[in-house]
């Protein structure tokens, strides 16, 4: 059993369009998830999930393009809705009906901001999609790694969270993981940015006496957490980066939700 | 000596509701510089949000003690106004108590009732005026907040006071009113019978009792006109003050946004640029607005917004924005909650409203000094509101989240933002390399667009 060989594909959407099929449901991956080393790792544990329960998924692939939701945070609602109709037009030329994707801010846009411009689909978050898997029992979580006795907490991502109401959808699926599930004190509608929102991730915070990623890490020490789930690219990169600042990257791992649920599954 | 106090009632009375009308019109006014924007749809979910967060105090029950304090201050401002009915026929009319001889079964209830909402109302602006001032709560200091200066902090102090002075003098007219019942003098006299002691007062009669006839009816009498010129007094300051809140409160929620609180509102009019730079059709209307706007509201002439995108002053924000400020009771719950601020930056949800408002009264004294078509060069961006306040956002929605009234800093940031963006071009340098980034490799960073799906090649990896 421990030798089994498996392997996992990745359908593009043209692949299958030129096979004349169409997807159940389209996997957005999005920039982090394409290009940003630790979240790479995310996409892959997605797809191994998307692939062992035997669902017809696909992706873009080079086809994608940024949501343009940094832009627009930033004020740049020009490069925004450029973004958004090109995505928009691709998505619409292969009949999209359906998307999964593991980021809050491509799900908020696709999901909110995209219908006034033309692009309407029925989007989920990956949370919401395991959370539908486990429900169903499709998921186990019972032929990998066990969590047993390991102390959880979660960090609510503003997009996800505030943004549109998704509080336990996330924690649902870890509570699948059988591990002790430990709540920050700001959390759900009170949770505390990771500090990346806003396009703030894409240059240096403004001057202050604490960088918030670290306040929040601090917060997310305190509750004696081995492990802080995450579910958004950005939120994963500020929380890593806090426990570094806080010299507890040996003694404490940040990780997403799909990546803990892969893992409890064997994948 | 009657008919003279019935006249000085009538007078005052008048003022008051002459100078409220003229503080309601310039207020108005001042909401209507904004852009126009329907808000009168989805009535029934609006009016559900109106009676859940205004009438039901919701979100003030975040932290349920001061939920329970703030909502005995609210339900007495409410139902105590009641009396506020008898109280002025009396003074129009020279009667006392005009309602217990038609009334009597219900008239001490209702007195009752008023009286222990006016003395829990007394207790807890006692408290805080402590939370303010002795146990000194982080929100409401100026060495945490800048924008906690002299004013603001005065105004408070004021509001609660007044509310102190004022239940006082209720509760001690009540209480000087019962001890001229009981010697049976002059016309008090003919409501004995009729009217019992009550709940409250009853135990302040003690304070009378040495008092002379003549004392007493001079005691009754200023009680009862320091009472309701009081109440004359703090409804005109109150359109001056923070406290505001408790009129515009209730149309600002029911105004309040509805969509989910990631969403970032549309731009019409570059959704026309685009869709002729990228050779779509044009799905707006060829004013960028879209489609028909009816159920217009404040500021329906638009000639000034037309080429200026995002907003530098007050007249580029929308009319709910400028409600939103003159809403805003300065709690600074937003503030609490921002991450920027929390963490020592300049940013503070609480300085966005009160600056906006600021600006909107600099604008009033101009036009009473200039005239009504008065523009200073001043602006919201930058002599009230700087950059670094705005690059400071992560757009993380606490503040919104926070508003027990639902005002939304968070979209007047994003409309300034819009402007030092789009008409300045002064984003953060790395905020440029991000935008062009995107626009080259589709990515907010520096990649090859042609390696997006290399992830795929890594999938069959062992962990």
């Amino acid at each position: 059993m421990t030798q089994e060989v498996k392997t996992y594909t990745v359908p593009t959407m043209a692949d299958m369009a030129a096979a004349g099929q169409e997807p159940e449901i389209l996997f957005w991956v999005g920039c982090a998830g394409s290009f940003d080393d630790r979240y790479k790792r995310v996409t892959i544990a997605f797809v191994r999930i998307l692939n062992h329960i035997g669902i017809k998924f696909a992706v873009l692939g080079p086809e994608e393009a940024c949501t343009g939701d940094p832009a627009r945070r930033a004020g740049n609602e020009f490069l925004f809705q450029m973004q958004a109709m090109s995505n928009i037009q691709v998505l619409n030329s292969y009949n999209v009906k359906k998307i999964v994707t593991a980021c809050p801010h491509c799900f908020n846009t696709l999901k909110n901001e995209y219908p006034e411009l033309g692009g309407t689909y029925d989007v989920i978050h990956h949370s919401q999609f395991l959370q539908e898997l486990i429900n169903e029992g499709r998921i186990k979580v019972k032929d990998g790694e066990s969590f047993k006795g390991k102390k959880i907490t979660f960090h609510d991502s503003c997009y996800l969270g505030r943004a549109n109401k998704i509080y336990e959808a996330p924690r649902d699926v870890l509570a699948a993981l059988d591990a002790d599930l430990v709540e920050m004190k700001r959390v759900k509608a009170n949770g505390l940015c990771c500090g990346a929102g806003g396009a703030q991730y894409f240059k240096e915070p403004e001057p202050g006496k604490k960088d918030v990623n670290v306040e929040r890490v601090e917060e997310a020490l305190g509750t004696g957490a081995d492990t802080i789930a995450v579910a958004c690219p950005f939120c994963m990169t500020m929380m890593s980066d806090g426990v570094k600042n806080k010299n507890r990257e040996d003694s404490v791992k940040v990780f997403d939700i799909s990546e803990l649920i892969a893992r409890g599954e064997g994948l | 000596m009657e008919i003279f106090q019935q006249i000085l009632f009538i007078i005052a009375v008048g003022s008051t509701v002459w100078f409220i009308t003229k503080r309601i019109q310039l207020i108005s006014r001042a909401i209507k510089l904004g852009r126009s924007e329907n808000r009168f749809d989805h009535a029934d979910e609006r009016l559900k949000t109106m009676l859940l967060v205004a009438f039901g105090q919701k979100k003030m029950f975040t932290n349920p003690l001061v939920g329970i304090m703030h909502f005995v201050i609210y339900t007495g401002f409410i139902i105590i106004n009641i009396e506020i009915l008898e109280i002025i026929l009396d003074g129009i009319l020279g009667t006392h108590r005009l309602f217990a001889p038609y009334i009597t079964p219900v008239y001490p209830v209702l007195i009752d009732v008023f009286e222990v909402l006016a003395f829990g109302v007394l207790a807890v602006c006692v408290v805080f005026l402590c939370r303010r001032f002795v146990a000194k709560v982080d929100r409401f200091q100026e060495e945490r907040h800048r924008e906690m200066t002299r004013w603001p902090r005065t105004d408070a102090a004021i509001i609660l006071l007044a509310e102190i002075f004022l239940m006082i003098a209720f509760l001690t007219w009540n209480a000087s009113d019962s001890v001229l019942r009981d010697r049976g003098v002059g016309h008090y006299g003919e409501l004995q019978g009729i009217v019992p002691d009550f709940i409250i007062s009853q135990f302040l009669k003690p304070l009378f009792l040495n008092f002379s006839d003549n004392a007493l009816i001079a005691y009754e009498r200023s009680s009862w006109w320091l009472h309701i010129l009081g109440i004359m007094a703090f409804a005109v300051y109150v359109t001056y003050s923070k406290h505001l809140h408790i009129a515009l409160g209730f149309p600002n929620v029911y105004f309040s946004d509805l969509q989910p609180k990631g969403e970032m509102q549309n731009m019409p009019e570059i959704t026309k640029e685009v869709q002729l730079a990228l050779g779509l059709p044009l799905t707006t209307e060829p004013d960028g607005s879209q489609a028909n706007d009816n159920g217009e509201q404040p500021g329906a002439d638009t000639p000034a917004e037309i080429g200026r995108f995002g907003a530098k002053d007050v007249q580029d924000l929308k009319w709910i924005n400028l409600m939103n400020a003159y809403s805003c009771t300065e709690c600074g719950r937003c503030t609490a909650a921002c991450p920027a601020n929390i963490t020592g930056k300049k940013l503070s949800p609480r300085k966005i409203m009160m600056d906006t408002r600021d600006r909107l009264e600099e604008i009033q004294r101009g036009w009473k000094t200039h005239g009504p078509d008065y523009r200073d060069d001043k602006s919201l961006l930058n002599d009230y509101i700087t950059p670094e306040e705005l690059n400071a956002c992560t757009t993380c929605q606490a503040c919104v989240n926070a508003c027990p009234v639902n005002i939304n800093p968070l979209d007047i940031i994003l409309q300034l933002r819009r402007y030092r963006v789009m008409e300045e071009s002064q984003a953060p340098a790395s905020w440029n390399a991000m935008f062009s980034n995107i626009e080259n490799n589709m990515a907010p960073w520096k990649f090859s667009p042609s390696d997006r799906f290399n992830w795929a090649d890594q999938v069959n990896d062992v962990n």
